[in-house]
C-alpha cells in the first residue's frame, strides 16, 4: 500500500494556480458583461413616495433601470424563507427590490445596468427618490421598548420567541446553597471575506439556459432558487461557484436579492450582465451577527457544580428573517459547552431592528452562548474562591458519560447528544500548555515591573457536520485520471486537498491523479452547502463511500479479468494486484476500458485493455442488468445526528494601568476535530478563527447610530485586526474519533473563533480584578470601567 | 454626454500595452478588465486591505488609489509578473504554498507583491520585522501566522538560490 494520504500536512493543490494569479473569482469573469449598480437606501426605515428615473437615463451607457412595479411574478414578490420555525411567530423578508417600504439602509431600491460599473453608479446618482421617514427601531433596548414597530404585523418587534426547558429550574434555583445573576451583552459583528459577494448571468438564448456563477456557499440552493423565481425549469438553469474569496456564513444566505436580479436581467436583456459587491454594498447590504443581550440566573452548591441555570436573552435579527432562526436557536442549544447543569432552562426573543439583516457568522451565535456560559463559570469560581480550572472540570460531562443527551432539541431539529470527547484530557493539554499552575508567580513578577497581567480561559463544544447529507461522484477515466466531484463549495478550506488526499487512500491511487471539483451543478446535483463545519464530514465521507462502491466495482472488473476472487486483490498507486502475487496485475486505467463494452481503442489504455478481452456469454447482454458502463460511482453520507467537536483556549493579556490597552501576550488552543484529514489545513482554520475572534473581542464592532446609519461602514473605520493585532497562536491537538461516520472526523471550520470574546474577557477580568459583562472592549471602554469600580469601591470605603 | 478619453502606453510586467481610457478609470480597473490580468484583487476601494497592491517601479503601490493615466512612464508588476505559472514560481510564491500562507488566495497576491518588494531590501528579517512589513495587507482567512513564516521562508529559499531571487523580483530597478 502507498504512503496513507490522510492525516498527513499535504501541500494544497489549489495553491499553484492562486499563487501565481490565475485564480478565478468572480469579478474575474465577464469582462463583456454589462455591470450593475444599485440605488440603495439611505433611511433605516422609510416610505418611498416617488421615485423620477428620467435624469438617469440620460447617462450615456445606461442599458436599463428597474423597479420593483418592473418585475414580474415571483420576482416581484417577497424572498423565500428559507428555514421556517414553529417559534417564528411573524417572519418577515424583503424583496429583490424595496416594494413601498425600506427597512434598513442599505436596501436595495433601483438597480441600473450599464456598460460598466462607473456608467451605472453615474445613473445611479442621478435617480432622484421621494422618501417619507419613518421612526428607525435601532437597537436591542430600542425594540424591546416597542415605542416603535420595524413590521406592523410583528407585535413588540418580536419575530420569535422559544423557551426550552430541562428539570425543574425553579425549584433548583429556590434550593440552591448560591445563586448569582449575570446580565451580559455581545456586539454585531459581520463575516468581512476579503471578496464581497457577486454574481454573473449568462443566458444562452439558443439552448434556452441560464448559466449563473455566484459567489456564494451553495449553488445548488442558488439554482434552485433562481429556477423557481425565474419559471425555468431546473434543467436549463446550472450554477456554479467559481474560487471565493472567503465566505464565513455571508454567502450561505440565498437567495440575495441580486442572485435573482442578474440572471433575470440576463435574460431579459439577452446579454451577460454582472454585478460585483463594493465593500460599501458588503456591509450595508450583506448581513452581520452577534448582537444580544443576556440574562443569566445560576444556582450552584458549594464545589460549584450547576444546579440551575435560567437564561435568557434577546437577539437582534436585524429587519428581516430570510435564514430563519438558526443563529439563537444555536446560541441556546451550544451555550451549555462541555457541562452537565442538572437543570436548564432557556427563552429567547428575536427581535427585528431597522438594520442590516443578521444571518450565521462562523460560529453562528456559539461565540455568544461561549460567553454567556463561561462569564457564568468564571463568576462562579470568583463567588466561592475556586480556581477557575477547577470549576469547569467539576461540571464536565466525562468520557464515560458519552454519549450524552442533554434533553434539548439541536439547529437540525434533532436531539441534542454529543457522540464523543474527552473533556478532561483537553483541559489537561491546555493548562500544561499555558502553564496555569506557574500563572500566580508570573503575575507576580509582573506585577513587581509594574505590569498588569491576566489569565482567560473558555471552553466550547460544537455540533459539526450537520445533515441532511452531501453526495460525491466519482469516475474513472480510462487514462487513470480521477475525477471527484461533491457539490458543496469552497471558500479557502482545501477541499480540493482533503477530498483528494481521502479519495486517494480508498481507491488506492496517487494524490496526484485525483482531481476534485466542488460547487459546480453540472458535475452534482444535489448538495445542501457549506457551513456549519460540515465541508470535511460530509463531503469527506461522501467521497470515501463512493470511492468505496468504485473500488468494489473495480476489483469486480479486475478479478473477471484476472480470473481470480475479487477478495484476493488490493489497490496501491493505481494498479490491482493479487495479495502475494504482484506480477498478476492490471491498471486501473485499463479496468476502466474494461468498464464500457463500447471500447473504441483512442488511447493506450484502450489498445492496452485487449489481451483482457475474453470470451464472452451470447446469451447475456453486454452490460449486465445492475451494472452501468463506465468505471464510476457516486454515493451520499447522510448522519443521524451532528457530530460534536471541543475545544478549549487560553490567554494571557496585559493590560497597560494608565492607557488601558490591551495586549494579548499569549494564545493557546486544544482542539478536538476527531481525526485530522490534513494537520497543516486545520491548523490554519485555527490560526483564522482565533484571528476573527480577537478582531470580534477587541475590535470591530457595528456603529450605528440612533437614525439607523452605519457610521463605520469602510475598512477605515470597521477595524478587522491586521498582522500587527492577531497573537502568534500555540496549537495543541486532541483527536477522539467521532463514532458516528465512517472517517471519524468532525468539523473544524468555525471552532477557533467560538471562545475567543469569553477567553479575553475572562483574562482582562483577572487581570483588572472587576467584572467584563459586555464586549467587545476597548481602551477606552476599559478605561471607564476602571473608573467606575474605583469611584464605586472609594464610596463604598468612605460609607460607615 | 459621452466620457472623455486618453490614449495610454503602459509598460505591465515588461509589456507595453496601448489602450485608450477615461481619466477617472483606476488602475486596478484597467489592469483586471482593461488588460483582464485579474491576479490582482480589489478588497476595498479605498486603500486600506491591499489585496490590490502591485509595484510600480518597484515600490508597492495600491492601484485602487492610482489612475491608470497616470501609469505611463512607470513599470508596473502584477503578481502575472512574478511568476505566471507553476513553473516560474519567485521564492514568496514557493514559501506561500509550502507554509500554507493562503486559504481563499484572495489577499494573497497583495501581500505576495508586497512581500517580494520587502525581501529585495530586507533579505533577513526576524520573525517580528516580517510580522511588521504584512501589517498593512488585510487577511480574513489565515490569522497571518503563516504568513509571517512565509515571509522567513521565502527569504532563505532566496538565499539559497540567489539567481533565481533576484530575477524573480520582477521589477528592475
Ligand atoms: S482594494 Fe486597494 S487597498 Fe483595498
Ligand atoms: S487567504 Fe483569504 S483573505 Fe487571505
Amino acid at each position: 500500500m502507498s504512503t496513507r494520504q490522510f492525516g498527513a500536512p499535504v501541500q494544497r493543490r489549489e495553491d499553484p494556480r492562486l499563487v501565481t494569479g490565475n485564480g478565478r473569482y468572480l469579478d474575474d469573469l465577464g469582462h463583456t458583461a454589462y455591470e450593475c449598480a444599485f440605488l440603495r437606501s439611505p433611511h433605516a426605515h422609510a416610505r418611498i413616495v416617488d421615485i423620477d428615473i428620467a435624469d438617469a437615463f440620460e447617462v450615456d451607457g445606461v442599458v436599463a433601470i428597474y423597479l420593483h412595479e418592473d418585475l414580474p411574478g415571483a420576482v416581484g414578490e417577497p424572498l423565500p424563507l428559507l428555514i421556517p420555525h414553529p417559534a417564528l411567530i411573524a417572519p418577515r423578508t424583503g424583496y429583490c427590490l424595496a416594494k413601498d417600504e425600506v427597512n434598513h439602509v442599505g436596501e436595495a431600491v433601483v438597480m441600473v445596468v450599464a456598460r460598466d460599473r462607473y456608467v451605472a453608479e453615474d445613473a445611479v446618482a442621478r435617480i432622484q427618490v421621494e422618501w417619507s421617514p419613518l421612526p428607525a427601531v435601532v437597537g436591542l433596548e430600542r425594540a424591546r421598548e416597542a415605542a416603535h414597530l420595524v413590521h406592523e404585523e410583528a407585535a413588540g418587534n418580536i419575530s420569535a420567541h422559544l423557551l426550552q426547558s430541562v428539570g425543574d429550574v425553579d425549584a433548583a434555583l429556590a434550593s440552591a446553597p448560591h445563586r448569582l445573576t449575570l446580565d451580559l451583552s455581545i456586539e454585531r459583528s459581520a463575516c468581512m471575506p476579503m471578496e464581497g459577494k457577486g454574481v454573473y448571468a449568462r443566458w444562452d438564448a439558443q439552448d434556452e439556459k441560464l448559466r449563473i456563477y455566484s459567489s456564494t456557499q451553495t449553488s445548488t440552493g442558488v439554482r434552485a432558487a433562481v429556477a423557481a423565481k425565474l419559471g425555468l425549469p431546473l434543467a436549463k438553469v446550472e450554477c456554479i461557484a467559481p474560487d471565493i474569496g472567503g465566505g464565513f456564513g455571508a454567502k450561505i444566505m440565498h437567495p440575495w436579492p441580486e442572485e435573482v436580479l442578474i440572471p433575470w436581467a440576463a435574460r431579459l436583456l439577452g446579454h451577460d450582465v454582472k454585478w460585483t459587491e463594493d465593500r460599501r454594498e458588503h456591509f450595508i447590504s450583506s448581513s452581520h451577527e452577534r448582537g444580544q443581550l443576556q440574562q443569566v440566573e445560576v444556582g450552584f452548591d458549594d464545589e460549584g457544580r450547576i444546579l440551575a441555570l435560567d437564561v435568557k436573552f434577546w437577539h437582534d435579527n436585524g429587519s428581516y428573517t430570510p435564514y430563519g432562526i438558526i443563529v439563537p436557536i444555536i446560541t441556546s442549544t451550544q451555550l451549555l459547552g462541555p457541562y452537565k447543569p442538572r437543570s436548564y432552562r432557556v427563552e429567547f426573543w428575536s427581535m427585528y431592528t431597522n438594520t442590516v439583516l443578521v444571518t450565521p457568522y462562523r460560529g453562528a451565535g456559539r461565540p455568544q452562548g461561549c460567553f454567556a456560559m463561561e462569564r457564568t463559570m468564571d463568576a462562579i469560581a470568583a463567588q466561592l474562591g475556586i480556581d477557575r480550572a477547577e470549576v469547569r472540570s467539576r461540571n464536565f460531562i466525562l468520557p464515560q458519560e458519552m454519549p450524552y443527551d442533554h434533553g434539548l432539541m439541536f439547529q437540525d431539529g434533532r436531539p441534542l447528544k454529543y457522540d464523543s470527547g474527552d473533556f478532561p484530557a483537553s483541559l489537561a493539554k491546555l493548562k500544561a500548555l499555558v502553564g496555569w499552575d506557574d500563572f500566580a508567580a508570573y503575575r507576580e513578577q509582573a506585577a513587581a515591573e509594574g505590569r498588569r497581567v491576566g489569565l482567560g480561559i473558555g471552553c466550547y463544544v460544537e455540533g459539526t457536520g450537520v445533515g441532511p447529507y452531501e453526495g460525491g461522484h466519482i469516475q474513472v477515466e480510462t487514462n487513470g485520471r480521477v475525477n471527484v466531484a461533491t457539490g458543496l463549495t469552497t471558500q479557502g478550506q482545501g477541499h480540493q486537498t482533503i477530498l483528494a488526499q481521502i479519495v486517494a487512500d480508498e481507491l488506492g491511487v496517487p494524490l496526484d491523479d485525483v482531481h476534485v471539483t466542488t460547487g459546480d451543478t453540472r458535475r452534482m446535483a444535489y448538495a445542501v452547502g457549506t457551513f456549519a463545519s460540515r465541508g470535511a464530514v460530509m463531503s469527506g465521507n461522501a467521497v470515501a463511500l463512493a470511492a468505496r462502491v468504485v473500488r468494489a466495482k473495480a476489483l469486480r472488473i479486475a478479478a473477471e479479468a484476472l480470473e481470480v476472487s475479487a477478495d484476493d486483490l488490493d489497490i496501491a498507486d493505481g494498479i490491482i494486484s493479487v495479495k502475494g502475487a504482484p506480477d498478476t496485475r492490471i491498471a486501473l486505467s485499463t479496468v476502466a476500458v474494461l468498464s464500457n463494452p463500447l471500447r473504441y481503442a483512442f488511447d493506450e489504455s484502450a489498445k492496452a485493455a485487449t489481451q483482457f478481452a475474453g470470451t464472452f456469454d451470447p446469451d447475456k447482454p453486454p452490460i449486465a442488468d445492475d451494472e452501468e458502463p463506465g468505471l464510476e460511482g457516486q454515493d451520499f453520507y447522510s448522519p443521524t445526528q451532528a457530530t460534536f467537536a471541543n475545544g478549549m483556549h487560553a490567554a494571557i493579556v496585559e493590560t497597560d494601568p494608565v492607557t488601558a490597552e490591551i495586549t494579548i501576550l499569549r494564545y493557546c488552543v486544544i482542539h478536538d476535530c476527531g481525526m485530522m484529514v490534513n494537520p497543516m489545513i486545520v491548523e490554519g482554520q485555527v490560526h483564522g478563527g482565533v484571528a476573527q475572534g480577537v478582531g470580534g473581542a477587541l475590535y470591530e464592532r457595528m456603529f450605528y447610530d440612533e437614525s439607523g446609519q452605519l457610521m463605520n461602514a469602510s475598512f477605515m473605520d470597521f477595524l478587522i485586526p491586521y498582522a500587527s493585532e492577531v497573537p502568534h497562536v500555540e496549537t495543541d491537538h486532541l483527536e477522539t474519533p467521532s463514532p458516528l461516520n465512517p472517517l471519524g472526523i468532525k468539523g473544524a471550520g468555525e471552532a477557533g473563533t467560538i471562545p475567543v470574546t469569553a477567553v479575553i474577557a475572562s483574562a482582562i477580568e483577572d487581570a483588572e480584578g472587576f467584572p467584563i459583562r459586555s464586549m467587545p472592549i476597548n481602551p477606552s471602554e476599559l478605561w471607564a470601567l476602571r473608573r467606575e469600580h474605583s469611584q464605586a469601591s472609594a464610596t463604598k470605603e468612605s460609607a460607615p | 454626454m459621452t466620457e472623455e478619453t486618453y490614449a495610454i502606453a503602459v509598460t505591465v510586467n515588461g509589456v507595453v500595452y496601448h489602450r485608450s481610457v477615461p481619466g477617472r478609470r483606476l488602475l486596478s480597473d484597467f489592469l483586471r478588465h482593461d488588460l483582464e490580468l485579474t491576479g490582482t484583487h480589489v478588497g476595498c476601494e479605498h486603500g486600506v486591505c491591499g489585496a490590490c497592491t502591485v509595484l510600480v517601479d518597484g515600490e508597492p503601490m495600491r492601484s485602487c488609489l492610482m489612475f491608470a493615466v497616470s501609469a505611463p512612464g512607470h513599470e508596473i508588476t502584477t503578481v502575472e509578473g512574478l511568476g505566471n505559472t507553476p513553473e516560474a514560481m519567485n521564492p514568496v510564491q514557493q514559501a506561500f504554498i509550502e507554509c500554507h500562507g493562503l486559504q481563499c488566495g484572495f489577499c494573497t497576491p497583495g501581500f505576495l507583491t508586497t512581500i517580494t518588494a520587502y525581501l529585495r531590501d530586507h533579505p533577513d528579517p526576524t520573525s517580528a520585522e516580517a510580522r511588521e512589513a504584512i501589517s498593512g495587507n488585510l487577511c480574513r482567512c489565515t490569522g497571518y501566522q503563516n504568513i509571517v513564516k512565509a515571509v522567513l521562508r521565502a527569504a532563505e529559499i532566496a538565499r539559497e538560490a540567489p539567481a533565481a531571487a533576484s530575477t524573480s523580483g520582477g521589477a528592475s530597478a
